[in-house]
């Protein structure tokens, strides 16, 4: 009988021949992510560390992005203890504050390999099944633990086939694809399961698939994963990654699936997911007109150069409402820096937007852009829940890059179709 | 012995809010923030043996362990749900904080309806009604009967010595 992809990577990397969904497998991942919370992570296990030492230097990932540069005392003390630790352990894969969120320089510095196993203290570690890793998020203690042991335990997922047919019209992005298979399934319509999709992948970029793969938590996924294709393949080389340094998987066609689901790309409409759920979708046209504080372009789900040039295209000619901000992060240095080669920066900050060095910022509300009582944010980040961003008498409403442009135009939600349609202008 | 009930979707962030990830970690610092933006009565009234009844995808979002830590510390019994997301399932084995996954107990409760749990045996009573509830894997079991996965990974390193 065939296989899905979490059962032969699983298989392959637990060196057994088959294994089958609930079976529990011990595995070494090829690498740890950690971010800020690596300060509290080695915390917990200083004297070990000094004993045993790093179980597998080149495991760890760590990247500083949360609260960056540092607001007060107790977050720069967090980060000299990481740098500390970093150059006493000597270990290879660190980036410090700038280099951006840690999802996306993961993927840039090619670290996220087809077919690999990874896991990080961070939920949204999910990203890298854009292309085609198996990855998944786990808690600050197992974090401590695989320093240590350098292994951990998995469940093998049952395994939900997502198809997709047809092409985004349009005014309408992955990030509305995706909040829609949300609403769709819900936010734990996905819970312990592993997510594949099929069908007409070609028709997204690897930007695409990192919004999709990046969002897999919060339909509760354990794995949200593409199969690897020319664009993946392109990409990974740009990234460093040669052909022959991977090996991709896939899941057999005859593979066995709890559930079967399909999406017409070309039936997706412009989507916000309106406060205090990401499962609660509604199309921008049914709340049109909802006036909205701040605007926030960035995150892990959507700071990439393709976000930010959409952004500027559709600000082009236009200023950010009075009485609004426009906060933008790009997702890394690198973006950064190429968004200001392009010009995409300056276009953004003519029209209006303040521009933030690359990192979280806003998105969990420990510095920047929080927001006050009663203020309303639209943001093209991956969570509305209450009190997210600093406030927990403040809205947030989840969208596109696209919608959040078009919606800072007229100060107010509004569908980006209208704009690129020269409607509004 | 208080029953505290909450909905479904409860996320890490009602329960422990992100501005705090990274200056409270200790289950000290964590305590008084515990379910802040959920419930305001929470933190300062909890007792020891108190149980958390609560709906479907109990404590999706982040992954933030912080929130096990405080309700372990505090000496919550449980966290009877409908259900629970992936990462916060993990973060309890790892803290040795029990986990009941039983829908019709959930249902079936009612305020003021007396409760009796019973871990070992793995059964849940609701107002003279008993519910059994899933075990988990022995290879996992042994983590959270270690206390947690700490403990556990330190008697792993000793024994290798």
């Amino acid at each position: 009988m065939g296989k899905t992809f979490a059962e032969k990577v699983l298989a392959k990397k637990s060196g057994q021949a088959e294994v089958v969904p609930g079976q529990i497998v011990i595995v070494e991942p090829e690498h740890l992510l950690t971010h800020d919370n690596t300060s509290a992570i080695i915390g917990k296990i200083g004297g070990e560390i000094k004993q045993y030492g790093v179980a597998r230097p080149d495991m760890p990932i760590i990247v500083l992005d949360h609260v960056i540069p540092a607001v007060d005392e107790k977050t720069a003390t967090n980060h000299f203890k990481i740098r500390e630790y970093v150059k006493a352990n000597k270990l290879p894969h660190f980036y410090d504050i700038g280099q951006g969120i840690c999802h996306q320089v993961v993927v840039e510095k090619g670290l996220a390999r087809p077919g690999d196993i990874l896991v990080g203290s961070d939920s949204h570690t999910c990203m890298y099944g854009a292309v085609g890793a198996f990855c998944t998020g786990i808690d600050r203690t197992e974090a401590a633990a695989l320093i240590l042991m350098g292994k951990t335990w998995l469940r093998v997922p049952d395994t939900i086939k997502m198809t997709l047919t047809g092409t985004l019209q349009p005014g309408v992005t992955a990030k509305d694809l995706v909040l829609h298979i949300i609403g769709d399934i819900g936010a734990d319509g996905a819970n312990y399961q592993a997510v594949e999709f099929h069908g007409n992948i070609g028709a997204l970029s690897i930007d695409d698939r990192l919004v999709i793969a990046n969002m897999g938590i919060e339909m509760g996924a354990k794995i949200a994963v593409f199969p690897v294709d020319d664009k993946t393949r392109k990409w990974l080389a740009a990234a460093g990654l040669k052909e022959s340094e991977y090996e991709a998987v896939w899941a057999d066609p005859d593979a066995k699936y709890i559930r079967e689901l399909t999406y017409d790309l070309s039936k997706i409409v412009p989507v916000v997911a309106a406060p205090h759920k990401v499962d609660n979708v509604k199309p921008v046209s049914e709340l049109e007109g909802i006036p909205i504080n701040q605007f926030l372009l960035g995150t892990c789900t959507n700071g990439r150069l393709s976000d930010l040039e959409l952004a500027a295209d559709i600000l082009d000619g236009h200023k950010v409402a009075e009485g609004s901000r426009f906060l933008v992060l790009p997702a890394s240095k690198e973006i950064y820096e190429a968004a200001l080669d392009k010009g995409v920066i300056a276009r953004l900050s003519r029209a209006g937007a303040l521009v933030l060095p690359p990192g979280c910022g806003p998105c969990l509300g420990a510095h920047q852009g929080c927001l006050a009582p009663g203020e309303k944010c639209l943001s093209t980040s991956n969570r509305n829940f209450k009190g997210r961003m600093g406030c927990k008498d403040a809205e947030i409403y989840l969208a596109s890059p696209a919608t959040v442009a078009a919606s800072a135009i007229t100060g107010t939600l509004t569908d980006p179709r209208k704009v690129l349609s020269g409607v509004s202008k | 012995m208080r029953i505290w009930k909450y909905g479904d979707d409860i996320n890490t962030d009602m329960l422990f809010p992100g501005k705090y990830t990274y200056t409270a970690a200790t289950a000290e610092e964590i305590k008084p923030h515990l379910l802040e933006d959920l419930d305001a009565e929470f933190a300062g009234n909890v007792h020891e043996g108190d149980l958390l009844f609560a709906g479907k995808n109990f404590g999706c979002g982040s992954s933030r362990e912080q929130p096990v830590v405080g309700l372990k510390a505090v000496g919550v019994q449980a966290i009877v749900a409908k259900g629970f997301a992936r990462i916060f399932y993990r973060a309890a084995i790892n803290q040795g904080l029990l986990l009941v996954e039983c829908p019709e107990a959930v249902d079936a409760y009612k305020d003021g309806d007396e409760v009796k749990l019973d871990a070992k045996a793995g059964i849940l009573e609701v107002a003279g009604k008993q519910y059994t509830f899933p075990k988990l894997p022995p290879e996992i079991l042994a983590i959270r009967d270690a206390g947690g996965l700490l403990p556990y990974t330190m008697a792993k390193l000793q024994a290798r010595k």
